[in-house]
């Protein structure tokens, strides 16, 4: 039952930051995402229009909040560490968590929790092995300030930056397994970037990470 | 809620409106109440804007708070001075766009602004119904207005809204009639009322019963308790502003003076500004009709009712889709009660968005002008019309 389609003139979806794209490429259609730390909803809208994915998110700045709910995306405000404790077991098909795990105070515990509420998590951060912070760290003696980390160290919410390396050196740790991953090289929020397939970890500007249960 | 009512500064109106009234239960078919009491004939008022589709599938049914009424919209006559009290929200183009919904608005049974309560005439007795009225509840309410719905062969709502006590009847609708309500706006509201907030309508409700002219309920042929209810509404007002929002609003501002006077007059603006609401308030409420609501918002309770005790239970029937907003600084129905529905309604693996909207303007903000509520509306509506 709809009301009549003629009065809501579709709204096409922009085109996706490059990152996101990759991110989508992975995502299958129809499925349930939730969005941890979604921001005004880019990705999730993008998957709800093009591959009507049953969307959540969780996002805690007001403005990005209201962002979201205007684009008609379900999103509730509130901590993404606290939040996902409420959804019961596999309610979803995937948890993404893109450029957000750098900011997270306990990092495995959510994880835990994505790979508890979903099948699979989808986990993307800058890389911190990349030429450039190892440059600036080697030539200056300064914490590295990048486009990818563009804080200072007293002012940065990224509190937990971390490499290619290190993330899969995580992985055997906290004992989930990577499915599949994306090195790419890409600026900060930008359409254009490709797939670092030779030394990733030092020239990859992102890693992206499909995991799941060993 | 408060009469904070004014005209659209575009000049965008549904136009001219109409209250229309509604009776059914006869005495022979009786309204059921929860505390197994009868109640009829019962006149429900109500209003309706916008156009109504082909395959009845836009309705929008607007639930008011404790003081409101049916005229959510526009203008009875060219003449009024102001529009229904959420006109800055209904209306073409507007949050609630009426060029796409049908809207209706229902009033409550006990209200004194066109259905039975405690004013009305008990057929009985001939006289009218005053303490005699049966206490009502907020599922009491929903129950009438489900009649309506019937009577209007109404089967599907597109979306329940409400603020406030307003809100209550959003949820009592969601899980009496789940089938029916696709989607939900829940505004500032609770799912039980906190002590705090009882303790609040309970001095309101004393102050009322003190004054003389009470009468034990039974003042309607001679003087009004009107320093009784002023003095309700001037508690209630406390209740839906905030320490902020009287301190930008007030602060220790003197009204009409430059000086203490040293006297018991309204020395202080937020003195005067009490004092006129109060006296604003007793030209349109009757007493006893604030006696019942107060009470059956305090009596409301989703999870003693529905769920043994648990929220989550309560829930487990709703198939609604719902938008829950609160506000930073509303203190009467703090954000830690949204987010427990919100919790109830996730763990039920119900689909639910939660904004907590930054104001200053304390539990009435729903009713003030502002772009980001009416913005999330309109964005949540468009997604529930477009689903499917």
């Amino acid at each position: 039952m709809t009301t009549d389609a003629s009065i809501f003139p579709p709204i096409a979806p922009p085109q996706l930051r490059y990152d996101l794209e990759i991110i989508a490429s992975w995502i299958k259609p129809g499925s349930k995402v939730l969005g941890l730390g979604c921001g005004d909803g880019e990705l999730l809208y993008w998957l709800k229009k093009e591959k009507s994915v049953q969307e959540r998110g969780i996002e805690i700045e007001e403005s990005r909040v209201a962002a979201c709910i205007e684009k008609g995306l379900s999103v509730l405000q509130g901590d993404i560490n606290e939040e996902i404790e409420d959804y019961p077991d596999k309610t979803f098909d995937y948890a993404i968590c893109s450029q957000t795990l750098q900011q997270v105070y306990e990092p495995s515990n959510l994880i835990k929790s994505m790979l508890r509420v979903a099948r699979m998590g989808v986990v993307s951060f800058p890389n911190f092995g990349h030429i450039s912070v190892r440059a600036q760290l080697l030539w200056s003696g300064q914490a590295p300030v990048t486009r990818e980390l563009p804080y200072s160290w007293h002012n940065t919410p990224n509190i937990r930056v971390l490499s290619l390396n290190d993330f899969i050196f995580f992985s055997k740790q906290a004992g989930f397994k990577i499915i599949q991953q994306a090195a790419i090289k890409t600026r900060n929020k930008s359409q254009q970037g490709r797939m670092i397939h030779l030394f990733p970890n030092l020239l990859a500007t992102y890693g992206i990470f499909l995991i799941g249960q060993e | 809620m408060s009469e904070y009512t004014q005209s659209d500064p575009k000049g965008i109106s549904v136009g001219i409106v109409e209250k229309q009234f509604f009776t059914f239960a006869k005495k022979s078919d009786p309204l059921k109440l929860e505390s197994g009491a009868s109640l009829g004939p019962v006149t429900l008022a109500y209003e309706t804007c916008g156009t109504l589709n082909s395959n009845k599938s836009n309705v929008i049914l607007v639930l008011h708070a404790l003081s409101g009424d049916s005229h959510m919209a526009g203008y009875y006559t060219a003449h009024d001075a102001r529009p229904g009290w959420w006109d800055l929200m209904i209306g073409p183009g507007k949050g609630i766009d009426t060029d796409k919904y049908f809207v209706i608005c229902s009033n409550i049974v006990g209200s004194c602004a066109g259905s039975t309560g405690p004013a009305s005439i008990d057929p009985e007795t001939r006289k009218e119904y005053a303490t005699h009225f049966p206490l009502i509840t907020i599922g009491d309410m929903v129950e009438a207005q489900k009649a309506l719905m019937d009577h209007l062969n109404i089967t599907s709502i597109l979306s329940a809204i409400g603020g406030s006590v307003g809100g209550m009847q959003v949820l009592e609708w969601c899980i009496r009639y789940p089938a029916m309500i696709r989607s939900a706006i829940p505004l500032a509201t609770t799912t039980r009322h906190s002590a705090l907030a009882i303790a609040f309508n309970e001095v309101a409700r004393q102050s009322i019963m003190a004054d003389p002219n009470w009468n034990q309920g039974h003042y309607y042929n001679g003087k009004k308790p009107d320093i009784g209810l002023a003095l309700a509404r001037m508690i209630g007002h406390i209740t839906y502003l905030s320490d902020e929002s009287m301190r930008l609003k007030f602060g220790r501002k003197l009204q009409n003076r430059s000086a203490l006077s040293f006297e018991f007059g309204a020395e202080f603006q937020v003195e005067s500004y009490l004092q006129h609401q109060g006296n604003k308030f007793i030209e349109r409420f009757d007493a006893n009709s604030f006696l019942y609501i107060t009470k059956a918002a305090d009596y409301f309770d989703l999870a003693e009712q529905y769920g043994n005790g648990s929220l989550v239970d309560a829930f487990s029937k709703c198939r609604a889709k719902f938008l829950v907003v609160s506000y930073t600084s509303d203190w009467l129905y703090p954000t830690y009660q949204s987010k427990e529905m919100v919790k109830a309604m996730k763990k039920n693996n119900l689909d639910v968005s939660f904004c907590e909207i930054e104001s200053q303007w304390g539990h009435d903000a729903f009713l003030l002008p502002g772009q980001r509520l009416e913005n999330l509306i309109r964005g949540f509506l468009r997604s529930i019309s477009n689903d499917n």
